[in-house]
């Protein structure tokens, strides 16, 4: 399993190429990559504010979850932090398990925990200023279906 | 001797990104209560502790939680990740 908490920019092709030559074993991969909206053009740039050593943290312990409840063959996550411009990837999860069914739901999980259990906000800088996202409760509501 | 973070607007609306503080507070509410106590700025960001959250020693807990043996307590807003 890897997990890249990261400033960079990644390219999701790349990354889902990677991942699946080393899933052995495997029969399926499900790959997910999450996009900084735009909000129809009017969005300028979003920032991303993280708490270094509990985003790791956080996030391993969700994978680790994960791996153990569908036997997992491999996992994946990158989640960018700093300054991002609309359209750019924020986030990618990968997953790879013997059946596809397994790969998607694992993959869902590990989206629904993300967002409400590793320490990221957000912010947005459009033309009325800056403003910092707020949760959505169907996020917290999300992970009752687990 | 305990480190406090901050994080997002929390963060903004006290000024900083983290102090060491010198508390005898048993529980996270009661530190909560004594930050408060100290300025307006503090005053504001837990306003509204239904709003906010709170780690201690980087895994996510609650208010009523005892601070005994924490060496770090953080403060956000429900994360927005993903």
């Amino acid at each position: 399993m890897r997990l890249s908490v990261q400033a960079n920019a990644f390219d999701p092709g790349a990354e889902a190429t990677a991942f699946t030559k080393t899933a052995t074993g495997a029969g399926a991969v499900v790959t997910f990559t999450g996009l900084v909206r735009d909000n129809g053009g009017t969005l300028s740039a979003m920032e991303i504010e993280h708490y270094p050593g509990m985003t790791e943290r956080a996030i391993a312990a969700i994978m680790d979850q994960a791996a153990l409840r569908w036997s997992l063959v491999d996992a994946l996550v990158i989640h960018r932090f700093g300054r991002l411009a609309g359209g750019e990837p924020i986030m990618m999860v990968a997953t790879a398990a013997p059946h596809r069914a397994i790969a998607f739901a694992a993959a869902e999980f590990l989206m629904d925990y993300l967002k409400s259990r590793a320490p990221f906000w957000k912010k947005e800088l459009g033309p009325d200023g800056v403003e910092w996202v707020a949760a959505k409760d169907g996020d917290e509501d999300a992970l009752s279906r687990w | 001797m305990i480190n406090v973070l901050y994080f997002a607007w929390v963060r903004e609306r006290i000024g900083l990104p983290g102090e060491r503080l010198d508390t005898r507070a048993a529980t996270v509410a009661d530190l909560v209560a004594e930050l408060v106590a100290r300025e307006e700025r503090y005053a504001m960001a837990f306003s509204d502790l239904a709003s906010l959250r709170v780690a201690l020693d980087q895994e996510l807990s609650s208010f009523d939680a005892p601070l005994d043996g924490v060496r770090e307590v953080a403060f956000f807003p429900p994360m927005t990740g993903g």
